[in-house]
């Protein structure tokens, strides 16, 4: 079996790596509004600090976006009058490294590794991290129910960020 | 050398670059400029270094840098706290890389030499080779002074440094009137953001009593809150109430929201309308007062006090700031919640910090970006100065020396520069 067919194989990740792929192309054309159309309306937008962290709600993160929040942070990312969103880095991102285990009801998880290449004003920064998405099928559509981005530093210091991961 | 790489080197002496009104701009980017402030700031006066809630049992530890030095704040088995030099006294290695936990100990990865929590010398292999050449009691980690004020536990390396209470002077009481967001629960911190942006340390250590940029910088932030919350927190642009103030040993204050600086003092208005929820769920378990006392502690204080050097205590949280190199400076946002208190409204604690604050926040980025175009352009003109000017034509002196002026000026960046001055400006 090839790799494209060990791919397709798993219907999980058949499903999974092309809603993925095509949120990585999205946010690196800052395309935030189409962005937000791929979540569930319950959905949650997770960048833990606490690399064990599970019980996001009950702990410090850099992000923890409901619905509202997320439409706030495209909004402000949009509206102009964000200095750092304005003039935010370039992104360049590859998403790997796929791997579920399977379809349970309507939900699948798909655990993955991102690298985001971020250029500004003559520094490129380079972002690592571990990603799980909960995806919910439902009327032959995909939705994204949560997405935690577990940055390999996340418990070190960060430049401040003027673009999504 | 190529001319793009050319640095141009400001020869002019230390007391001349500060002036009452302005600063020159080389005060931002000069190495050696950076390096004296190490040795007659960073490690010559109180550097706060952690709060007694990351530490509440014997044996709880957290590790921090003052400069490039880095230390163990830790409480021992009697319960003292002690922070101690991270290097072991044989060939220098540190001793703990964790960022924080809970130690019998620290041994050395290099030679097993081992440490008791107040840094004594317990142990090391094969001591023949030391018979008659050291003491062990000669060779603890060395011990840094520290005092404790409300919790906050600032450390110094100079052994004859004044007692913390007279450092702290005259931001005691603003202190006191900041820890009240407890709402009669203990301050508790709870977790923290931290980012560092490309620029010198003062550019941030100005930016906690300028309240001029807020409108400006935090737009997208206020556009992003209810307008009631937006309006309360600019109120201060037009307010004759809201001031900045000098408090002394570089020192200050700027009061924004004049209504909540003593939440001890309730004037009976109305909660503010988005946390009618939480109101209501607390007021399950909670007398009226306490509901009140809890949702009107919620966004914290309506002032920021600025310590010099390295500590603010900003509305709802902790702002700590560490000097990196002349041109890059590390930022801590420490999340403040009520120690025993309702879980609901700490939850609420945390999510209003992660709003504004850190690298991914609605408010921490634009000051980023703001301060990093700061850096850059402070190269340009070489004998342009950076102004600190603001609000000299309507600062007012009390008997006790304090300045006083409204709340978008410049008073407080001046009591910073004048405190800079006197430990730099020998030369």
């Amino acid at each position: 079996m090839d790799n494209a067919n060990l791919l397709l194989g798993n219907s999980a990740l058949a499903v999974a790596i092309p809603l993925i792929w095509h949120e990585a192309e999205l946010l690196d054309r800052k395309a935030y509004t189409e962005w937000l159309e791929l979540w569930s309306i319950d959905g949650h937008y997770v960048v833990p600090i606490d690399p064990n962290a599970e019980d996001f709600a009950a702990t410090l993160n850099y992000v923890y976006d409901d619905q509202e929040m997320r439409e706030k942070r495209v909004q402000r990312m949009t509206s102009g009058y964000s200095a750092s969103a304005s003039d935010a880095a370039r992104t360049v991102r590859t998403v790997s490294r796929f791997t579920s285990n399977g379809q349970h009801g309507d939900l699948i998880e798909v655990r993955s590794t991102q690298m985001v290449m971020a250029y500004k004003r003559g520094t490129t920064t380079l972002f690592g991290a571990d990603l799980t998405h909960r995806l919910r099928l439902t009327d032959g559509r995909v939705r994204i129910v949560e997405k935690v981005v577990r940055l390999i530093e996340a418990n070190e210091a960060l430049s401040a960020i003027g673009f999504l991961l | 050398m190529s001319a793009n790489s050319y640095q141009v080197i400001d020869t002019s002496a230390l007391k001349d670059r500060v002036q009452p009104d302005r600063i020159a701009a080389s005060l931002y980017y000069d190495p050696n400029v950076f390096e004296a402030e190490l040795d007659r700031i960073f490690y010559k006066t109180w550097i706060w270094v952690a709060h007694e809630s990351e530490l509440p049992n014997p044996g709880d530890f957290r590790t921090t840098m003052i400069g490039r030095q880095p230390v163990i704040v830790v409480r021992d088995k009697a319960g003292e706290v002690h922070v101690l030099e991270n290097r072991c006294r044989h060939r220098g290695a540190t001793v703990c890389e964790e960022h924080h936990g809970n130690a019998k100990g620290f041994t050395c990865p290099y030679h097993s030499w081992s440490y008791g929590l107040d840094g004594a010398l317990r142990a090391l292999p094969y001591g023949d080779g030391y018979e008659g050449v050291i003491e062990k009691s000669e060779l603890p980690l060395n011990h840094l002074q520290v005092g404790i004020y409300q919790g906050l536990i600032f450390a110094s390396f100079n052994r004859d440094i004044e007692p913390l209470d007279q450092f702290l002077g005259g931001a005691k009481p603003w202190i006191d009137l900041f820890m009240k967001q407890g709402a009669g629960y203990p301050i508790k911190a709870n977790g923290e953001h931290k980012f560092k942006f490309k620029g010198n340390w003062k550019i941030q250590l100005e930016n906690t009593t300028d309240l001029y940029h807020f409108p400006v910088v935090h737009k997208s932030w206020m556009k992003s809150i209810d307008d009631e919350t937006a309006a309360t927190i600019t109120s201060f642009m037009t307010s004759d109430q809201a001031f900045c103030r000098s408090l002394g040993n570089g020192h200050s204050l700027a009061v924004l929201v004049p209504e909540i600086v003593d939440l001890d003092q309730d004037d009976g208005a109305p909660l503010p309308e988005r946390f009618e929820a939480l109101a209501a769920s607390l007021a399950k378990s909670h007398t009226p007062e306490q509901v009140r006392r809890i949702v009107r502690s919620l966004m914290g204080v309506g002032f920021n006090l600025n310590l010099f050097p390295n500590l603010a205590l900003s509305m709802a949280f902790f702002r700590v700031l560490r000097p990196i190199s002349a041109e890059e400076t590390e930022i801590r946002h420490v999340a403040l919640a009520m120690d025993g208190g309702p879980e609901e409204a700490n939850r609420v604690r945390l999510r209003i910090h992660e709003h504004f604050q850190g690298p991914f926040g609605f408010g921490s980025p634009d000051d980023a970006e703001a301060w990093e175009r700061v850096q850059r352009g402070s190269h340009a003109g070489l004998d342009v100065p950076i102004l600190v000017n603001r609000g000299l034509n309507r600062e007012s002196t009390a008997a006790n020396g304090e300045k006083t002026a409204h709340a978008t000026d410049e008073t407080g960046m001046r009591e910073a520069y004048a405190k800079w001055h006197e430990m730099m400006g020998k030369d």
